[in-house]
């Protein structure tokens, strides 16, 4: 792998830009591998990483059967953050948000993390005492966060407007090393550095069945033919109930679309992110400018990576009272993404019914800032059976009534 | 220079006059300009700087798909960045301002990044930037973010009104040209009740400037004639300045009708948004003219073909008096043939197919035009604007045969039909190979509730080439859109002339065998700058679906979404890639089709309109009486009623001072309340609630605890048993239309043969918690009811007369104290509010909010949901084991209860917490324990869920989980606080006050 | 947006008039159930990609609740029945397959 630096750059403008090598390999699948993960999303990616670097496994295969970082890896508001309220989500975020800060010098690809910080806007007393809750949990944690008062929400984003007819602000959550990063590049770094290792990034390879031997698992059907190994991850967030059935149990897990959108790029006026729960929107504003927006989730259950537009009214009402500037911004553009919502609301990192097989899934609406925790635990999971990133993870957590539930402490969204 | 010309301009004016600025200079245009055309009569061809390399940018296109013209628009509150001067109407004393460049338009600082160019290709930033790492967030990134953006941020205080409109109708026809006009009539005159929408203030589209005959009249007139047709239709609806924005699932439609923006400061609504629902949606929304790719075609001055004949025909402005047309298809030569006819000079008309034209090329020739077949531009002269061109063969690699001077270049690389609103809701695409563009595949049409298909593609739209073809198309889809709505069609399409032209070529390229040197100078994506070389660059380095290529380059991302450049990048990303087109594919087409304000899209609900309110019947008198209100959901609750200079501690103070030494008035009409009715209701709050409610007697009151399936509690109050058949069931204010709705779904779904109904009568009733020790003397003054110990005791309740009100009084205390809730008819609240606050003078009445309520329930022991509850909690945990019935076969969440981690004798149990020092804990202080768990966080053994400082015993009170909390009275633990420091607080009883309950059981 | 039609009082309306109650003709099981019971009822989901039968509530409307079947990749309404049923009826299962030759849900085809 040719390093990336400002000197290569150079080195290759003088030649027109015509010497790059390509970013990830497009291999023939092998007929079997140690591991396969499928889906090529953060996640999967991450997690093909992270078998390699911390346990020198790389004979692996990630298949994707549509592109690599396609799902909502690609579709997301780019926030990271780990000012969670519960241990085992505090853990797994903040490993995450810690492996974020140095991700582009380990990939040697700039994923463009920016801790430029994150407020949850408490706007009621409920939510005051909730983030209270949080704060102080996260400092047992070793996660850095902080109640700041409204006066300083102010200063830190000065176009908000605390006064709001129906909800004013009464003060925040910060976390002044949280931030967003670019999301395609979590992939894309993630895929090149895999690449790089020997592993193969298998796009356009659909799974279609998953073969078990005395309730083993032995291999998975593709379109591009049958492709065995001894360990099998699914990473296939939205559809991990469909990938679960090829194998024969079932998740508990409903699909639903998530909006968000985006308005058309102004200078810079916002240098952090907001969340504000109690009216259900968050904001901030990407490097391009743009305004970045995260609206609500579908009622029900989807796949069609739309929405219905009541949600985009609410989000955009909300914001408009939170942030009055941005009444005569434009939207630009709105999309959805296929997220999966578990039981209570967390992940599952998980063995599975089946030997061998492993699962990644039920992440909702908060995927993206996991990636890299995710991917370290998830790795180490398969790779020695246990993790302790995971372990609270499990799907018996629900057998046994041992819900991490997140939304206690103020409804937060993820 | 582009300028107006004496004479011309269809949708001018010219009789009056608008005086306009642009970056402070004064200029003049006419009612019927577009602010685009206006600047262009002024000679302002530049108008912008691009995203990335701060290049020169001028207006190249007349319509929405325009990418470089963005101004900041007005001033103050009214200030809009990013405003399209081609969909700008002009008016009178319209002021704005160019963007992205610094310290002005004509000498950009940042303009050095084009010198630098070479250095910064596609997807740069993903190699850079990377060492050291602080310099990201504290140097490189802010630079980057400085650079790019747009416009301004705008300004807080819109002073402009926004509004929501909704319509339902049989057939929504998306687009006012030829092809929308025929459809709509088509589908009017069979019976429809139709609704056609027009994106700009002018019907007609472009084909009056393109002429021809439909049924024997000037194009011009059949529009007028047939406008008039459908205004005289009564199930017509017509509306121009209406951009379709949007078509999303099951026929819904957003229109997006820009009401006043041609007249600022009319109380008209500036935006306003249609919501649609309509049976079936045509979308006749036309075509878009392609650029071509040869290098420097972002020079200011090369323009459209179609664009620079719109300005001199629509409004009389020509772009330059030496206009180049260069070509792959015929209609570009009726740019040529126009602007000849105006007297303007076209030095050659460069057609790149080697055949060249048709009938349109002979006609140039006879109007003595030099055309060149078979050649193309190697490269346009000039830096802020086009000075010449030099000319190559296309089948070459770029050398020059010839340079000719010149202004302007008009080109044209063929015509995309506008698929956006078809692709919304899942429309899928077919490639059309002879005219080389994306139109809407018919056997994959996006799919309503029925599974029918429901949106309609006509005209240019749906790839129909000519005006008759045109007419002919929408008059089927027409007829499509009339039958699947149930109605019968009618008639037949007009008859259209048409002169034939010769078939396009696809030129992806210019020349066909263009150096990197030229690809690097060939833009596709003019506002982020993306050029050939960059998505060549993408599919080098593996970046080959379509939406790597577009993400990695930023190709169609700008604020046009690629309207005029993701043909062209995908066509050259295909090539690079050595596959057909199709097969590489578009990316996805998302709604808005052109940007929509985020005021339309939140209309009239800004402000106090934000969310609804609810107000209790004595809101009135609160506010009049300086309550501090808090919201809970959407209740407004008085916190606390402060006096002259109190803060918000010393009012709840006193409320709670005054109510436990005398007597204090609560509003408590926000509590749900929910009538069960039937001869199962005793068997149905069996199953909703833990403990048994069916053998509760007539006249009785019990609390009660509602868990859900999960088994964690959920919602609590009081049920009054009103008759035999009868329940009141109080909830928790935010848990009224949830718990009814709970009740409903159990009925319906689960017990549905059980005879059971259920009321949520929460705003019928007003109630007031009368609570003191002279609470009984209050309310004897105002009865004659026997209201004593005997006759009402502690939980019973009766019915009464109260001032002269009907009311049910209930014997039960939140507060502890002696107290009575009072519940009348919602319009009989403030009456009784004020009879009760007068009869109690004597006692020093004092009406208390939901603060001293909290405090006074803390120091009783009382849990709250929603504080010692979180959705995590059980029954059990909070010592309310006494609540569970035990003889009970089943309640609902009984089962969940019984898995192995709620059963856990490890969980955290409900015990009160009282600091050593006296302090009041901080909320949500967590108590530690020893040692880290294997993820290195601290391990903990309780939490504070409830603290106050009570007045009454003049120390902190709180209340917590802890791990085997009951068990450990006495001991002391630490709670570290946010601000360092550790606070010690002994494990003790959850009730501090009275105890035994001798206050309120009196 | 999708436009639903409410069977028990006849009324369309936008989807914001109703609310969508999770998937339809669950057991329950209450006291004296197995583990693995009890987490199907509750958790187990079929969550299928194309046809599925859910529980929806005219919420602000009759408020009555009633079952759906609706296909969760195209969107299309194949038919809704009162909520007091146990399983899909015949002639909606005709329905789906129709649109859906050889689709499963669960036990029912």
């Amino acid at each position: 792998m040719k390093r990336y630096s400002v000197f290569a750059v150079a080195r290759e403008a003088l030649r027109d830009h015509m010497g790059w090598e390509r970013a990830w390999a497009s291999p023939e699948p092998k007929k079997k591998y140690d591991i396969i993960i499928v889906g090529a999303g953060g996640h999967g990616l991450a997690t093909a990483y992270y078998l390699g670097k911390n346990f020198g496994i790389t004979n692996v295969a990630v298949l994707e059967k549509g592109w690599l970082g396609g799902g909502n890896t690609g579709r997301n508001t780019t926030i990271i953050r780990s000012n969670y309220l519960q241990d085992p989500s505090a853990a797994i975020y903040e490993k995450s948000r810690s492996l974020y800060e140095t991700l582009s010098q380990d990939l040697n690809y700039n994923i463009m993390f920016s801790p430029r910080g994150v407020i949850m806007l408490a706007q009621t007393e409920h939510e005051l005492r909730g983030y209270q809750r949080t704060a102080h949990a996260n400092a047992l944690q070793g996660v850095t966060t902080e109640f700041i008062s409204a006066q300083r929400v102010k200063e830190i984003v000065p176009i908000i407007n605390l006064d709001g007819p129906r909800y004013p602000v009464l003060g925040g959550l910060w976390q002044a090393r949280a931030g967003t990063a670019r999301h395609d590049a979590v992939a894309w770094g993630y895929a090149r550095a895999c690449s790089a290792m020997g592993m193969h990034i298998i796009q356009k390879c659909e799974v279609t069945g998953i073969s078990r031997e005395n309730g083993r698992v032995t291999g998975v059907t593709t379109n591009r033919g049958d492709i065995g190994c001894d360990k099998l991850g699914l990473v296939v967030a939205g559809h991990s109930g469909h990938l679960a059935d090829m194998a024969g149990f079932r998740l508990p897990i409903e699909s639903v679309a998530l909006q968000a959108l985006v308005s058309e790029p102004i200078k810079p006026c916002m240098d952090c992110v907001v969340m504000a729960n109690t009216v259900h929107g968050y904001m901030s504003q990407s490097d391009k400018g743009e305004m970045v927006i995260g609206g609500g989730t579908d009622g029900y259950n989807n796949y069609t990576q739309r929405g219905s537009f009541h949600h985009i009214e609410e989000t955009v009402r909300a914001l408009i009272e939170t942030f009055p500037m941005i009444a005569r911004l434009k939207m630009l553009r709105q999309w959805g993404g296929i997220v999966d919502v578990t039981g209570d609301r967390s992940p599952i990192l998980s063995k599975t019914p089946v030997e061998g097989i492993f699962i990644n899934c039920g992440w909702g609406t908060g995927g993206f800032k996991a990636i890299p925790g995710s991917g370290w635990g998830f790795a180490e999971l398969m790779a020695k059976g246990h993790s302790p990133l995971c372990d609270q993870f499990g799907l018996d957590r629900l057998y046994q009534g041992r819900f991490i539930d997140e939304s206690v402490a103020a409804g937060v969204a993820h | 220079m582009s300028t107006r010309l004496a004479t011309g301009g269809r949708l001018l004016d010219r009789s009056r006059r608008c005086d306009f600025t642009f970056n402070g200079r004064r200029m003049q245009g006419h009612p019927g300009d577009t602010l685009a055309s206006a600047l262009l009569a002024n000679g302002q061809m530049m108008v912008g700087r691009s995203f990335k390399y701060h290049r020169p940018r001028g207006i190249v296109a007349s319509g929405a798909e325009e990418p470089n013209a963005l101004v900041g628009l007005g001033e103050g509150a009214r200030f809009e960045p990013n405003q399209r001067a081609t969909t700008t109407e002009l008016f009178d004393g319209l002021t704005c301002v160019s963007q992205n460049h610094w310290p002005s338009l004509d000498f950009d600082i940042g303009a050095v990044n084009t010198a630098v160019a070479r250095f910064l290709p596609a997807g740069f930033y993903y190699k850079m930037f990377i060492h050291p790492r602080p310099f990201w967030k504290h140097v490189y990134e802010p630079f980057i973010r400085q650079s790019a953006g747009l416009g301004r941020a705008s300004n807080p205080g819109d002073p402009d009104r926004y509004e929501h409109f909704h319509f339902f109708c049989d057939v929504a026809v998306i687009g006012g040209g030829v092809a929308g006009l025929q459809a709509a009539l088509t589908a009017a005159e069979a019976g429809a009740k139709v609704l056609l929408m027009e994106q700009t203030a002018h019907w007609g589209g472009r084909a009056p400037v393109d002429g021809g005959d439909i049924d024997g009249q000037p194009v011009a007139d059949w529009i007028a004639a047939t406008l008039a047709r459908l205004q005289a239709m009564p199930n017509v609806t017509l509306r121009n300045r209406c951009m379709g924005a949007g078509v999303y699932d099951h026929g819904y439609a957003l229109g997006y009708e820009r009401v006043a923006d041609h007249t600022p400061g009319t109380d008209a609504p500036r935006h306003r948004l249609w919501r649609i629902r309509a049976g079936q949606i045509v979308t006749a929304t036309g075509a878009i003219e392609r650029p071509l790719s040869f290098a420097g075609n972002d020079i200011p001055g090369v323009m459209l073909a179609g664009a620079v004949r719109d300005y001199a025909v629509d409004y009389g402005v020509s772009i330059g008096d030496r206009t180049v047309v260069v070509t792959n298809n015929d209609d570009a030569y009726r740019t040529a043939i126009t602007l000849k006819k105006l007297g303007l000079d076209i030095p050659v008309i460069l057609d790149a197919r080697q055949s060249g034209g048709g009938a349109l090329a002979d006609e140039a020739r006879g109007m003595g035009i030099r055309v060149e077949s078979g050649k193309g531009i190697a490269k346009v002269k000039g830096g802020r604007r086009v000075t010449g061109v030099a000319i190559c063969a296309q089948a070459g690699e770029g050398a020059a045969l010839e340079e000719i001077a010149c202004d302007a270049v008009a080109m044209s690389g063929g015509w995309s039909p506008v698929v956006h609103l078809w692709s919304h809701c899942g429309g899928k695409l077919i490639w059309d190979e002879a005219r080389a563009h994306f139109r809407p595949d018919p056997a994959n049409p996006p799919r309503g509730a029925q599974g029918e298909a429901f949106v309609v593609p006509a005209g240019a739209a749906n790839g129909a080439g000519d005006l008759a073809s045109v007419v002919a198309d929408a008059h089927a889809a027409g007829q499509a859109a009339a039958r699947a709505t149930g109605h019968k069609p009618r008639g037949k399409a007009p008859e259209a002339g048409t002169s034939p032209e010769a078939a396009m070529e696809p030129v992806w390229l210019m020349p066909q065998g263009a150096g990197v040197k030229l690809r690097m100078k060939a833009w596709l994506d003019y506002q982020n700058d993306v050029k050939v070389s960059d998505v060549q660059l993408a599919a080098r380095e593996g970046y080959e679906s379509v939406e790597h290529a577009k993400r990695y380059t930023t190709l169609g991302m700008a604020t046009d979404q690629g309207k005029l450049s993701n043909i062209n990048g995908l066509a050259i990303l295909s090539d690079a890639l050595n596959q057909p087109i199709p097969q590489t594919g578009t990316t996805t087409f998302r709604p808005p089709y052109t940007p929509i304000s985020f005021s339309a899209i939140a209309g009239a609900a800004r402000g106090p309109l934000f969310q609804p309110v609810r107000k209790t019947p004595m809101h009135s008198w609160h506010e009049a009486n300086g309550a501090d209100f808090e919201p809970v959901g959407q209740w407004r609750r008085p916190y606390c009623y402060p006096r002259g200079e109190e803060g918000r501690v010393e009012a709840v103070a006193r409320e709670i001072r005054q109510t436990r030494q005398s007597l204090g008035l609560l509003d408590a009409s926000t509590l749900g309340k929910i009538i069960v009715k039937g001869p199962d209701a005793g068997r149905f709050l069996d199953m909703l609630y833990t403990n048994m409610m069916s053998t509760l007697r007539p006249g009785k009151c019990r609390y009660g605890l509602m868990c859900n399936e999960n088994g964690f509690l959920m919602d609590d109050g009081v049920v009054a048993r009103l008759d035999e058949d009868t329940f009141l069931c109080h909830t928790t204010t935010g848990g009224a239309e949830a718990i009814h709705g709970h009740m409903e779904d159990w009925l319906q779904c689960e017990w549905w043969d059980w005879k059971v109904y259920t009321a949520n009568v929460t705003e019928q009733y007003a109630q007031v918690g009368v609570a003191g020790p002279n609470s009984r003397k209050v309310l004897q003054k105002l009865t004659g009811d026997d209201i004593s110990a005997e006759a009402l005791p502690f939980m019973g309740w009766s019915e009464i007369t109260v001032a002269g009100i009907a009311a049910r009084v209930f014997r039960i205390s939140f507060a502890g104290e002696l107290s009575f809730e009072l519940s009348v008819p919602a319009s009989h609240g403030r009456a009784l509010w004020e009879a009760l606050l007068e009869a109690g003078e004597e006692f020093g009445v004092m009406p208390y909010g939901t603060e001293a309520m909290h405090v006074m329930r803390a120091e009783k022991g009382f849990i709250m949901i929603g504080d010692e509850t979180d959705g995590t909690v059980i029954p059990q945990d909070l010592g309310l084991d006494w609540a569970i019935s035990k003889k009970k076969a089943d309640y609902i969440g009984k089962r969940a209860q019984e898995r192995s981690h709620m059963a856990d004798p490890s969980r955290w149990k409900l015990v009160g917490l009282e600091t050593l020092d006296g302090s009041t804990l901080p909320d949500g202080a967590y108590a530690t324990a020893a040692g880290h768990n294997a993820n290195g966080q601290r391990h903990v053994q309780g939490r504070v869920t409830s603290t106050y400082h009570s007045p009454t015993l003049g120390r902190g009170i709180a209340m917590g989980l802890v791990l085997h909390g009951p068990d450990r009275m006495g001991e002391v633990l630490d709670f570290p606080k946010l601000d360092g420091g550790i606070v010690k607080a002994r494990i003790v009883d959850p009730v501090f006050y009275d105890k035994d309950g001798e206050k309120q059981n009196v | 947006m999708l436009i639903l039609t409410c069977p028990c009082c006849g009324t369309t309306g936008e989807e914001t008039e109703f609310h969508q109650g999770g998937e339809a003709h669950l057991v329950r099981h209450g006291p004296g159930s197995t583990d693995d019971d009890f987490h199907t009822y509750m958790f187990a989901r079929e969550n299928p990609k194309g046809a599925h039968f859910e529980r929806w509530r005219h919420n602000y409307g009759c408020g009555k609740w009633f079952i759906m079947a609706r296909d969760t990749v195209t969107l299309e309404v194949y038919g809704t029945y009162p909520a007091q049923t146990h399983e899909p009826p015949q002639h909606i299962r005709e329905r789906v397959t129709a649109k859906r030759p050889g689709w499963t849900w669960r036990d029912v085809a």
